[in-house]
């Protein structure tokens, strides 16, 4: 076995309550498998994910942080996750200034009903994070 | 609905639509559009003397209660149980309020002087504490599934159309006519149309089997017609049903296992002239049939309503994959939402039964009465809090927030708790951290990224 593949990453999730944690619960519910590298916080929005958030779980050691919520037009707080969509592309852009590649770092929509895109989402995620290695490794070099 | 329309403290709005809906649970305004119906609700005593007295003799346009099977006058009673018992006017077929030319026949008739030609759309706004939403289904349109010829061949009826027909109070008093005037001999019933199929609604709509059950028998009892079901699966739990399907077993009504393929009349064997033809596998015996019969059922499924969209935007509902409107929780939490205040009733969560409408009713008027009963409310505690010292009255915080929930008091923020819903948005905004998210604290979550990385 290569040093690739056994890599096996870190990657913090956070889910807001209302679509994504229930998408993973629904997930769960019915028996449909999601990578067990995705580690999840849950937050009541994804609103409530401040970019220091983010480079918290990086600097914890996190190898991928996934930033979830409800579609544009459905969230439960009508628009929090707006902020969301703002700020997150923006602190993206910000990664590679302190080293990190921003691909290290994804916003997705899943909504409750999505179970199956949930198991998409975070498969492909880690998939990606699989093949870029560490990030510890990423970051010396 | 009779009862409900008499109680003193229910008041009916029929005929009516919620246009906006502001504030918060136990705390709602709802405006309210009532459509003009031309007959005065407050004096109308439902003598329906007006429809008698109607210058059309004769009922001359398709009646929506009875699928256009029957005819109805432009003045009339939606259906003979209708709550309120008050008429209408069809404003597009009335002839005083199409042409302004009519000598108003029932305006005459009324004793009490209810018709009123000039009633206009009355908006009103009510405040309520809590809201139920009870907006049903529609059923799928058998337009979508051409192969079984609905609306190409005369004699293929939907299931609402067919228990239009059985019906004592229906266009044929009960009696079983087709639309050319024969009496069916043989009647095929086809289950699962829009329903359990990949192609249209891949769910069950859990009433079709047992109302195309009912149907077999009244047919059957109506008619004397021998009478076929095909089906994918027998679907009949619930107190007595499967005991019904015994006894239709034993009536002698037959069934088939197996999709139907196709409605055709394109008769290749001389007993099969003049009749449809069902194309089925019979998938208990393997063999391929050719069913002929006089009359053709289509059970149709459950459908949202084709506004759940809008009705869902107003009411702040999600709504699970399949359209229906969302429960709080699948098991736990069957009625509730994710909007607090706002409840589910019927189908408009999902097909189901009238006993389980019923039920399901009952247990949303429950939560909504005990959460209007307490006269107060228990808020979640996940608000936002803002710590005064560390406040600089940015302002940042004050656009970000859905609810408006943030004030500026003596140059600083401050947030009412019960607004607050807990997004934490706000939270992740302002610039100097003074903003806590209580139970989603800037501490709590940390503790939380190295809990889940350690």
């Amino acid at each position: 076995m290569s040093a690739a593949t056994e890599f096996d990453p870190k990657i913090v999730a956070f889910m807001c309550n209302w679509c994504t944690y229930a998408g993973a619960d629904n997930a769960g519910v019915a028996r449909l498998e999601s990578p067990h590298n995705i580690l999840a916080v849950r937050v009541m929005c994804s609103g409530r994910v401040s970019p220091e958030m983010v480079m918290r779980a990086f600097r914890s050691g996190a190898d991928g942080v996934l930033v979830m919520g409800c579609h544009i037009g459905d969230c439960h707080y009508a628009a929090g996750n707006h902020r969301t969509a703002k700020r997150m592309p923006l602190l993206r852009n910000l990664l590679g200034y302190v080293g990190i590649n921003p691909e290290r770092m994804e916003l997705a929509w899943v909504s409750a009903g999505e179970a199956p895109r949930f198991v998409e989402v975070t498969k492909a995620f880690a998939q990606k994070i699989r093949n870029l290695g560490p990030l510890a490794q990423e970051v010396t070099e | 609905m009779m009862d409900a329309g008499r109680h003193p403290r229910i008041k009916l709005m029929t005929y009516s639509e919620v246009t906006a809906v502001s504030g918060y649970m136990g705390n709602y305004k709802a405006t309210i559009k009532t459509r003009p119906r031309y007959i005065r609700e407050d004096l109308c005593v439902g003598c329906l003397q007006c429809i008698e007295a109607c210058v059309f003799k004769k009922p001359k346009f398709p009646d929506e209660f009875n699928m256009g099977l029957g005819m109805r006058k432009p003045v009339y009673l939606p259906f003979p149980q209708a709550t309120p018992q008050v008429p209408l006017i069809d404003p597009e077929n009335c002839l005083q309020l199409k042409t302004g030319k009519c000598k108003q026949a029932c305006a005459g008739a009324c004793e009490r002087k209810a018709v009123d030609f000039e009633q206009k759309e009355v908006v009103q706004e009510v405040q309520v504490g809590t809201i139920i939403v009870a907006t049903g289904f529609k059923t799928f349109d058998p337009h979508k599934v051409p192969y079984y010829g609905y609306g190409k061949y005369p004699n293929v009826y939907t299931a609402l159309e067919a228990e239009r027909l059985v019906s004592a109070s229906g266009p044929t008093e009960g009696e079983v006519v087709l639309r050319d005037g024969r009496k069916p001999q043989t009647v095929g019933i086809i289950h699962c149309v829009g329903s359990r199929d990949e192609k249209t609604n891949r769910w069950c709509s859990r009433v079709c089997c047992m109302y195309s059950l009912k149907l077999a028998h009244l047919i059957k009892d109506h008619s004397g017609a021998k009478i076929y079901n095909f089906y994918i699966d027998m679907r009949t739990p619930g107190k007595g049903y499967e005991e019904f399907y015994n006894k239709l077993l034993e009536e002698g009504v037959h069934f088939v296992r197996g999709r139907v393929a196709e409605v055709t009349d394109w008769a290749i064997k001389p007993e099969e002239e003049g009749k449809l033809i069902l194309r089925v596998e019979d998938t208990m015996i393997g063999q391929v049939r050719r069913v002929p019969v006089d009359m053709v059922v289509l059970s149709t499924g459950l459908e949202p309503q084709p506004d759940a969209a809008k009705v869902s935007a107003l009411f702040g509902l999600s709504r699970s994959a399949d359209g229906f409107f969302a429960e709080a929780h699948p098991k736990l939490r069957p009625v509730e939402t994710n909007t607090d205040g706002v409840f589910l009733a019927g189908c408009a969560q999902g097909p189901r039964d009238v006993p389980d409408a019923v039920a399901h009713a009952g247990a949303a008027a429950s939560m909504a009465i005990a959460l209007l009963n307490k006269g107060e409310v228990t808020i979640a505690p996940t608000t936002a809090k803002v710590v005064r010292e560390k406040c600089v009255g940015c302002g940042d915080c004050l656009p970000v927030c859905p609810y408006t929930a943030i004030s500026r008091v003596e140059g600083k923020a401050e947030i009412n708790p019960a607004l607050c819903k807990g997004c934490g948005t706000c939270v992740a905004t302002c610039p100097s951290g003074a903003i806590e998210g209580l139970h989603f604290t800037d501490e709590q979550l940390v503790a939380q990224i190295e809990g889940v990385l350690a």
